[in-house]
């Protein structure tokens, strides 16, 4: 059963001047536990579908359908409301407040949502766990590698058991170790936690491992490989 | 609201060294501005406090009308019941009754015009210390038949101690007042009005002078404590008749109050000069800090934050910033301010010798009243309030896709 729906999406950048069709009728659905890479040139429209796909931009037509809730419709506040219980995002950089822990940067997505202390800490110490920085919980991110910030930057992303992660060019600011180390660790909890996983990349070692392919071409869907 | 608050503290610590200058100048605000208020306030408390001393005192009670004319008809008997209404009142520390008219003084071809005041000796001198600023000859006595004069005046009228002085007035109802009296004290005092007028009596000799036996024109009151100056002047009428009215030294002393208010007016607007650069410094570090994180902010929004909380987290750390500052100015401030309240600096030279010259004590005088420090307070944090819209509108309205791609 699919948990994402685009039905005719469309976005259309300066109507008025030079018109940028950057998404360009898109139709696709997305099922429970899919890990998915949207490939495609420089300016082919990834970020902008990933970012229609999380609400953080409204289509110029078209539907975003998430589990039967249009997110079109919803207002800015419903919309970051809607975001926080369904949606986890990892950022290429910037991800985590660099005043908190690592500890304290996974709470604070729960502690937006009321979850009560002991669920945290609960919580907390399974992510940590999976992603294998056990002794890292209390550096601030100034203290941790690319590789480890973008690890709590998923656990942070999965605390709020959301329906699906979206992640852009996450392994973009990684070297080759810190990538491979990470993409497995997503894959492994992509399994675990059967959440799906769309990503938006050039990363061949994120092409590699993604069990479906999306190829954009100026803002159309041009293949879709599983 | 605990982290928020929390990310917030944190936050102004990211750069350290943009912080601690803001801080330093919101707490040089701090600390110039409650060392001058204080000043300013000790100075005008000195002025208001020889005026009231050496004239009027702090509250005045005379016949209805008397006032205006001030004139030797408009006077009133001081009854039983003035008294207990005065006595009465726990705030009331010392009245003294007065009787004073116009008249020319005379000593061979001299003749000046002066002001005769007829007073309790032991309690004008208790109140103003006169037997310590006689500069020759003896204090008064109240059975005596003598005066005390000016140095100015015995100086125009070319006399000195032992000398005769004719005195020529208009007494109660069309009388004519004429006497002589010999010279028993020559003063100096700080009010140099007085020093060219004064012609001091006791009040039973004046009351026998001016023919206005019993009469006075004035009761002067002097208070414990002055902050209660109305509720006492209403209490003092409520206990009187209509025929009599009580006014306050600021009805008495008018030019003296618009001078003060003058100078009050003019404080303020300088440390309002200094608040505002002070603010802009504030609203700068405000503004880099939220410039600085556009990207952070949209990351926070992004992942669920709402844009209220993101704002209450930059409204924190402006507030820290301010009241860690008040905090510092405040501990460095108070326990100075306290000391100088009551060890006011003396001065020397020059500026000594015009402030007695003013009937000022040569001391710069502090006041550590606690509205002094509340004042200031809520001065930084409205700064800080004013400072905190710019992120306000900012975070309101911007827009996390730009953001982020920024």
């Amino acid at each position: 059963m699919s948990i994402i729906r685009t039905e005719q999406l469309n976005k259309i950048y300066d109507e008025e001047n030079i018109p940028v069709h950057a998404v360009n009728d898109v139709s696709l659905e997305f099922e429970e536990g899919e890990f998915t890479a949207i490939i495609g040139p420089s300016g082919c429209g990834k970020t902008t579908l990933l970012n229609l796909l999380g609400g953080l931009d409204s289509p110029t037509s078209g539907e975003v359908i998430i589990n039967s809730t249009n997110i079109t419709n919803l207002n800015s506040r419903e919309i970051i409301d809607f975001r926080l219980r369904n949606i986890g995002f990892v950022f290429q950089a910037y991800n985590l407040v660099p005043v908190l822990t690592a500890k304290e940067n996974v709470e604070f997505i729960m502690q937006l949502q009321g979850i009560s202390k002991d669920k945290r800490e609960a919580r907390v110490l399974q992510l940590f766990e999976q992603i294998g920085l056990k002794d890292r919980l209390n550096n601030r991110p100034g203290k941790l590698s690319g590789g480890q910030q973008q690890r709590v930057a998923v656990a942070r992303a999965l605390a709020s058991k959301p329906k699906f992660i979206l992640a852009d060019e996450p392994t973009a600011n990684l070297d080759s170790k810190s990538t491979n180390n990470l993409l497995d660790i997503m894959l492994k909890l992509n399994e675990a936690e059967n959440t799906t996983f769309i990503f938006s990349t050039h990363d061949s070692r994120v092409i590699e491992r993604a069990r479906r392919l999306i190829t954009l071409d100026d803002g159309k869907v041009i293949s879709d490989k599983k | 609201m605990y982290t928020l608050i929390k990310i917030a503290w944190r936050n102004i610590w990211r750069n350290k060294k943009r912080t601690i200058l803001t801080m330093l100048s919101i707490i040089l605000a701090i600390f110039l501005s409650l060392f001058t208020r204080s000043m300013q306030l000790g100075t005008f408390g000195s002025m208001i406090n020889n005026a009231v001393k050496l004239s009027t005192g702090y509250i005045q009670i005379h016949k209805k009308g008397y006032w205006e004319n001030k004139s030797i008809n408009e006077t009133f008997s001081q009854t039983s019941k003035i008294n207990r209404t005065i006595e009465a009142n726990n705030n009331v520390t010392i009245y003294l009754p007065r009787l004073e008219s116009f008249a020319l003084a005379s000593s061979g071809e001299q003749t000046k015009g002066t002001m005769v005041t007829g007073t309790i000796p032991y309690h004008e001198d208790k109140l103003n210390e006169y037997s310590d600023k006689i500069i020759r000859g003896k204090y008064l006595q109240s059975d005596d038949k003598a005066i005390l004069i000016g140095d100015e005046l015995a100086g125009f009228l070319k006399v000195d101690v032992g000398d005769t002085l004719v005195l020529l007035g208009q007494g109660h109802h069309g009388v004519t007042a004429a006497a002589q009296y010999p010279i028993k004290g020559i003063l100096h005092l700080p009010l140099p009005q007085l020093n060219k007028q004064l012609v001091m009596m006791p009040l039973k000799e004046c009351q026998y002078f001016f023919a206005a036996e019993n009469r006075l024109t004035s009761i002067s009151i002097m208070l414990d404590d002055p902050e209660l100056l109305d509720i006492t002047s209403n209490e003092i009428i409520s206990g009187l008749s209509n025929e009599y009215e009580v006014m306050t030294w600021q009805e008495m002393n008018k030019e003296l109050v618009q001078f003060i208010d003058t100078k009050l007016v003019g404080g303020i607007i300088m440390l309002s000069i200094l608040y505002i650069v002070i603010g802009f410094g504030v609203f700068g570090t405000v503004m880099m800090m939220t410039m600085e994180r556009r990207k952070e902010f949209a990351i926070m929004v992004s992942i669920g934050m709402r844009k209220y909380k993101l704002l209450s987290v930059v409204f924190w750390e402006t507030l820290l910033i301010g009241f860690v500052a008040i905090g510092i100015g405040l501990i460095i401030a108070y326990p100075l301010i306290l000391y100088l309240s009551q060890n006011p600096i003396p001065l020397t030279g020059e500026f000594a010798e015009s402030m007695k010259s003013v009937g000022s004590e040569p001391v710069m005088p502090f006041v550590s009243k606690p509205a002094i420090f509340i004042n200031q307070t809520i001065s930084v944090i409205l700064l800080a309030l004013i400072a905190v819209t710019y992120p306000l509108f900012f975070i309101l309205k911007f827009d996390v896709k730009k953001a982020m791609r920024s």
